[in-house]
């Protein structure tokens, strides 16, 4: 047994795998809400929970498909790009994959600064890695534009105004796949 | 598709694909400046477009953040224990106040 432990540890460097008291993935339902809570606030947020999920088969091979990409962060106020609103509250934007490249602003929103940083755009919008597998074949293309989402605690609004005008804008550009990733 | 690391804010969503990296939250496609992981992270979630077949479809990608101490950062992530209730709630206080003087002020609520 004990050798097992130290051959489980110098391989993988983790706790051993085997037996836990608690699921190893945070959960940031139970941590926020007891977050929050500590912080007075008592009503917890209130998550979408969706029993019906839709699905859709791709209509093409994926090397004929355009591929959109769709993100939660934002150019820096006073930073914006023609055509992209300067607004706030924020609203959904549309703006060239170029522009993004030299990074986007998301100070403000919710993940572990003291872990780690979004210095590097392609983790947490692959727009090299997905003009890569571009140029190998691998998707038709990426959509010259991407598309910002705000992260609003009204569901109303997310529903309602903003992802239906993301979704008018992919048509626009002919999108295939909506590839989002939240912060 | 999404990729993404709040594993349970997702499933609780529901969505047709989900390519989840057990990373803290902030680099849901890979980590700063490695371009082999972010292809491979990428990579997955093109393989999963083409081969899922229901919705709510999760795949977890192999990476670790803390090879040597991988529960140091969940430990430490919006953490409320005795060391830091008081000023947590402190914190609160403050910012209740900060809005309610805002809201009789007239002044946009701050987010």
């Amino acid at each position: 047994m004990a050798l097992t432990e130290r051959t489980q540890r110098t391989t993988n460097g983790r706790k051993p795998d085997g037996r836990r008291a608690h699921r190893s993935y945070l959960s940031y339902i139970d941590k926020s809400r007891s977050y929050y809570g500590a912080h007075g606030y008592p009503q917890p947020y209130q998550w979408a929970y969706n029993h019906e999920v839709a699905f859709t088969p791709l209509a093409k091979p994926l090397s004929e498909s355009t591929v959109g990409l769709v993100t939660t962060s934002f150019f820096e106020k006073g930073r914006e790009p023609a055509g992209v609103p300067v607004a706030r509250p924020k609203q959904p934007y549309a703006a060239r994959c170029d522009d993004a490249l030299a990074g986007l602003y998301n100070s403000d929103l919710f993940w572990d600064k003291d872990n780690t940083h979004t210095e590097d755009l392609d983790t947490y919008l692959p727009i090299n890695r997905l003009r890569e597998f571009e140029a190998e074949g691998r998707i038709g293309a990426l959509s010259e534009r991407f598309y910002g989402i705000p992260t609003d605690y009204s569901h109303r609004r997310t529903q309602r105004n903003d992802s239906p005008r993301i979704e008018e804008w992919m048509r626009e550009d002919g999108v295939d796949v909506a590839f989002l990733v939240p912060l | 598709m999404v990729a993404g690391s709040a594993r349970d804010i997702v499933e609780e969503c529901g969505v047709a694909r989900f390519v989840f990296t057990d990373f803290p939250l902030g680099n849901p496609t890979g980590k700063p400046g490695d371009v082999g992981m972010q292809r491979a992270i990428v990579g997955t979630a093109l393989d999963l477009l083409e081969r899922a077949w229901l919705p709510r479809t999760t795949v977890q990608t192999p990476y670790v953040w803390d090879a040597d101490d991988n529960d140091g950062w969940r430990e430490h992530f919006m953490r409320v224990d005795d060391s830091n209730r008081a000023a947590l709630a402190a914190a609160g206080e403050a910012r209740r106040r900060d809005q309610a003087a805002a809201k009789s002020d007239g002044r946009a609520r701050t987010i």
